[in-house]
C-alpha cells in the first residue's frame, strides 16, 4: 500500500513535477519508461516517489522509448493503468507503437514535454513532437501552464479509461517553459484526486483467464476499414462528451474551469490569434493590453487537438474580421497545421475572416511581447482593408531578412 | 509455485486439450504449429502469449478469427518480448496491489518470435527484458530465414543457404556468414536457463520447456523448426528433416543453466553426415556443384568443431 503524501494547498512545481505529481496520485499500476530531456524529470520524480513508498505500482526501466511503448502496451492489454512521458526524439521512436496502442483501444496516458526534433539537434521546446501525433488516433490535451499540466494529466485517465471511449490520451506541455518553469499549483488532496479519476476498471484484460482476449490481429482489405472507421467514429463521437463531463466534474471539485475551445475575450472579438501551448498566456496578456485602447482583441487556445473540436471553433470565430494561426512547427513546405485547420473550420461558414499564419519559436526561441503586438497590429490593418495586407506566411523572431511566403 | 504437468506418452501429450487450434494457416508441415503445441502443452497453467509479426503471427489471428484459446498480443515484429513483458509487470503490480481477477491463478509468460524478430530485429527488445529479468519464457521458432515475407537472409541464415536476397548464382554460392550464437549471447545475459530444442525429440523439448516454466526469471528457448517453403522439401518430410538436423548435430540439443553448466541433452548414437542433411534441402541443391563441394567439407568441419567445443564446455563446467 503506498503512504500518501502531505502536499500544501498550493505547491512550487515546474510542470514536469506536477505531471509526476499526478501520475502519483492516480496510482499508476505500470509505467515503463525511457528519459529524455525535456521530460526526463517526470520520470525521475515518479522513481523517487517508487523510492520513498508513495507508488506501489510497477516501474520498467526500458531500453528505448520503443519499447516504453511496447511494455505500456502489453501492460495495458493485461488489464491495469498504465502511463509513461517522453519527448522529441523519443517521440519520435514510440510512433509506430503509438498508433498500435489507438488501435488495440488502450487507454494509455501520454506526457508529451514539446521538443524540437532534429537535425539539427535541439533540446527545447517546440510543438513538432505533438504535430507528429496528431493523425496516430490519440486523444491529445494542450496544457498551458504547470498547473494546467497537473489538472489535465489528472483528467486524462478519466477520459480515456471510460469504457464508452477505451482510447490512449496524450497531454502536452511546453519543454522547460512550462517543464522547467516552477509556478504555484494548487494541489488536490491524495485520497479527492484519486477517487476522483477513480479505481481502473478493465475491459478484456489479458489477465482475465476465464475470457482470453487476442490482441493485434489481422486485418487486410476485408475489415481493416471498418476497425479504422469505427474508431474514428468513438474519436468523433464518443470522446467531447466524456472531455465535458470529466471538466464539468472537475470544475465541481476544485472550482478550475476548463473549456473544450479556450476561447479569451471572443464574443465581440474583430481580431484573434489562436495558439497553441504557454504562448496563449502571452497572447492573452497583450490582447488584455490592447482591450485597454479599444481593439476589440481575442484568443483562442486550443485545448483539444485530436479529436479537432470544429463545430465549436466556428462558433467561437462566428464574427471575426481577421485571424492569424501561430504554429510552432516547422511547416516543411506549405502553411502551418493551424492555418490548415482553422481554414477548415472557417470554409462552410457565412464568415469569411483574412486569415494569415507565423511560424514562430522554432527550437526554443522566444515569442516576445513586441512580436504579439506586432502580430495583431497585421491583423487589424486586415480586419480594416478587408483584405489580406501582408504575405500569408510569416517567419517571426527569425534573424536575418524577413522570410515571408505566399 | 505450479505442480509440473506429468506426460507419460506421447499419445496422452498429443490428445491434451488445445489451446492452440489446428486451425490457423500455417504452410501444410510447418514446424512452427509443432512447437508451438509442444509448449501450450508442457503446462495445465494459464498463459499469456505474445508473438512477434511473422508466420506464427499472420497465420493465426486474422479477424474474425485467432487460432488462440489463450491470452494473445501482437504489436510489431520486434517487441513481442517487451509486450509479454509489460504483462508479467501489469501481474506482479495487481498481486501486489491485491487486484487480480483471479488470483489464484500462477500464470506464464511466453513470447514467440521468429529468428528475424529474435536475432535481428527484436534484439534490442530481448537483450532489455533478459538484462531487466523479467519472468519469462521468450521462444525463437528458428527457420534460418525471413520465412514470412518470402525468404530473404536473416542473421540465423547458414553458409551457403540460397534465400531471395543471397541467391545462389553464377558467380555465388549464396549467404555468406555464418550464423549468430544466440543461446551463447543468451547466456551470457544472465539468464538462468537457456536451451535449444527440436519438436523431433519431444520428450527433451518438453522437460526443457517445463525447466524453463519452472525457472524463475527470463528463459530463452531456440527451437529449430524446419521450414517446408523455404528450406525446400516435402511437407511430408519434416520430422525427418529435423531427425536430419539433430543426428548431424547441425542442431546440437543442449541446455545452459546459470550461464555456466553447459548440458548436452542428446547424444545421437549414429552421427550422420553433415552431407546428408545438406542434400535433403534445395536451400543447398548448389552446394553439390563441383566448384562448391569444398563448402560441404568447410560444413562438416565446423560442425564437428562446434561439437567439440559443446563438450568441453560440458566438461569445464565453467
Amino acid at each position: 500500500m503506498a503512504d500518501k503524501m502531505d502536499l500544501l494547498e498550493v505547491e512550487v512545481w515546474d510542470g514536469n513535477m506536477a505531471a509526476s505529481q499526478a501520475f502519483r496520485q492516480v496510482q499508476i499500476d505500470v509505467v515503463a519508461a525511457y528519459p529524455i530531456t525535456p521530460s526526463t524529470p517526470v520520470v525521475e520524480n515518479y522513481a523517487g516517489f517508487l523510492a520513498d513508498g508513495y507508488v506501489d505500482g510497477e516501474y520498467v526501466m526500458v531500453e528505448s522509448e520503443h519499447a516504453a511503448m511496447s511494455g505500456c502496451v502489453g501492460a495495458s492489454a493485461a488489464g491495469g493503468r498504465v502511463a509513461t512521458a517522453t519527448s522529441s526524439q523519443g517521440f519520435a521512436l514510440m510512433t509506430e507503437v503509438l498508433y498500435q496502442a489507438s488501435g488495440m483501444r488502450l487507454p494509455i496516458v501520454l506526457e508529451v514535454v514539446n521538443r524540437a526534433l532534429a537535425a539539427p539537434l535541439n533540446v527545447n521546446g517546440d510543438h513538432s513532437d505533438m504535430y507528429l501525433g496528431r493523425d496516430s488516433g490519440w486523444i491529445q490535451l494542450d496544457t498551458f501552464s504547470p498547473q494546467e499540466a497537473y489538472d489535465l494529466t489528472l483528467m486524462a485517465f478519466k477520459i480515456g479509461e471510460d469504457h464508452n471511449v477505451r482510447l490512449p490520451v496524450m497531454v502536452h506541455q511546453d519543454g522547460f517553459i512550462c517543464s522547467h518553469t516552477a509556478q504555484g499549483v494548487k494541489t488536490i488532496d491524495d485520497d479527492v484526486a484519486y477517487n476522483f479519476v477513480g479505481e481502473f476498471q478493465p475491459f478484456n484484460a489479458m489477465l482475465d483467464f476465464e475470457k482470453p482476449a487476442s490482441y493485434g490481429v489481422q486485418t487486410e482489405e476485408d475489415w481493416h476499414f471498418e476497425h479504422k472507421a469505427r474508431q474514428h467514429n468513438d474519436l468523433m463521437t464518443k470522446v467531447f462528451p466524456q472531455i465535458q463531463s470529466v471538466f464539468d466534474g472537475f470544475e465541481k471539485l476544485t472550482g478550475r474551469k476548463y473549456r473544450i475551445v479556450e476561447e479569451y475575450d471572443m464574443e465581440d472579438a474583430d481580431v484573434a490569434i489562436v495558439a497553441m501551448g504557454t504562448s496563449v498566456e502571452s497572447v492573452r496578456i497583450i490582447a488584455n493590453e490592447l482591450r485597454e485602447k479599444g481593439v476589440k482583441a481575442g484568443v483562442v487556445g486550443i485545448r483539444v487537438l485530436r479529436p479537432f473540436p470544429l463545430t465549436e471553433l466556428a462558433k467561437v470565430f462566428s464574427g471575426v474580421k481577421a485571424i492569424a494561426t501561430l504554429d510552432r512547427s516547422s511547416p516543411n513546405g506549405t502553411v502551418g497545421m493551424l492555418f490548415n485547420e482553422i481554414s477548415g473550420v472557417l470554409i462552410n461558414t457565412n464568415d469569411n475572416p483574412i486569415m494569415n499564419n507565423y511560424i514562430y519559436g522554432l527550437g526554443g526561441r522566444d515569442l516576445t511581447m513586441d512580436h504579439i503586438r506586432s502580430i495583431y497590429d497585421d491583423l487589424i490593418v486586415n480586419a480594416e482593408a478587408g483584405a489580406l495586407q501582408q504575405p500569408l506566411q510569416q517567419f517571426i523572431g527569425l534573424r536575418g531578412p524577413k522570410l515571408s511566403f505566399y | 509455485m505450479s505442480e509440473i504437468k506429468k506426460i507419460k506418452n506421447l499419445k496422452e501429450f498429443s490428445t491434451s486439450a488445445d489451446r492452440f487450434e489446428g486451425a490457423n494457416l500455417l504452410c501444410p508441415g510447418c514446424a512452427h504449429s509443432i512447437i508451438v503445441r509442444e509448449v501450450l502443452n508442457a503446462t495445465n497453467d494459464d498463459l499469456v502469449i505474445s508473438a512477434s509479426t511473422g508466420c506464427l503471427e499472420v497465420c493465426t489471428a486474422v479477424y474474425p478469427y485467432t487460432s488462440w484459446d489463450a491470452s494473445w498480443i501482437h504489436i510489431g515484429f520486434e517487441n513481442s518480448s517487451t509486450a509479454v513483458a509489460g504483462a508479467e509487470a501489469m501481474y506482479k503490480a495487481l498481486k501486489r496491489k491485491g487486484r487480480l481477477m483471479q488470483p489464484e491463478r500462477t500464470p506464464k509468460f511466453v513470447a514467440f518470435g521468429g529468428d528475424g524478430a529474435t536475432y535481428d530485429i527484436g534484439f534490442q527488445w530481448l537483450s532489455g527484458c533478459f538484462e531487466r529479468g523479467h519472468d519469462m519464457m521468450y521462444v525463437t521458432l528458428d527457420n534460418e530465414v525471413y520465412a514470412n515475407t518470402g525468404g530473404q537472409r536473416s542473421s540465423a541464415t547458414p553458409i551457403g543457404s540460397s534465400t531471395t536476397t543471397t541467391p545462389a548464382g553464377r558467380v555465388s554460392y549464396g549467404e555468406k556468414k555464418n550464423k549468430k550464437d544466440m543461446l551463447a549471447i543468451m547466456a551470457a545475459h544472465g539468464s538462468p536457463y537457456v536451451a535449444q530444442v527440436a519438436p523431433n525429440k519431444w520428450k527433451d523439448m518438453i522437460k526443457k520447456i517445463q525447466t524453463g516454466f519452472q525457472t524463475e526469471g527470463p528463459v530463452f528457448i531456440n527451437a529449430m523448426s524446419a521450414c517446408t517453403t523455404e528450406w525446400k522439401f516435402a511437407p511430408e518430410d519434416t520430422i525427418d528433416i529435423s531427425d536430419l538436423a539433430t543426428d548431424s548435430l547441425v542442431f546440437p540439443l543442449y541446455e545452459i543453466i546459470d550461464g555456466k553448466e553447459w548440458n548436452i541433452t542428446y547424444r545421437p548414437k549414429n552421427i550422420i553426415p553433415v552431407r546428408d542433411y545438406l542434400g535433403a534441402q534445395g536451400r543447398f541443391k548448389h552446394l553439390f556443384k563441383k566448384e562448391n563441394e569444398y563448402l560441404i567439407e568447410e560444413w562438416q568441419k565446423r560442425i564437428d568443431s562446434n561439437w567439440e567445443y559443446l563438450q568441453r564446455r560440458e566438461e569445464s563446467r565453467v
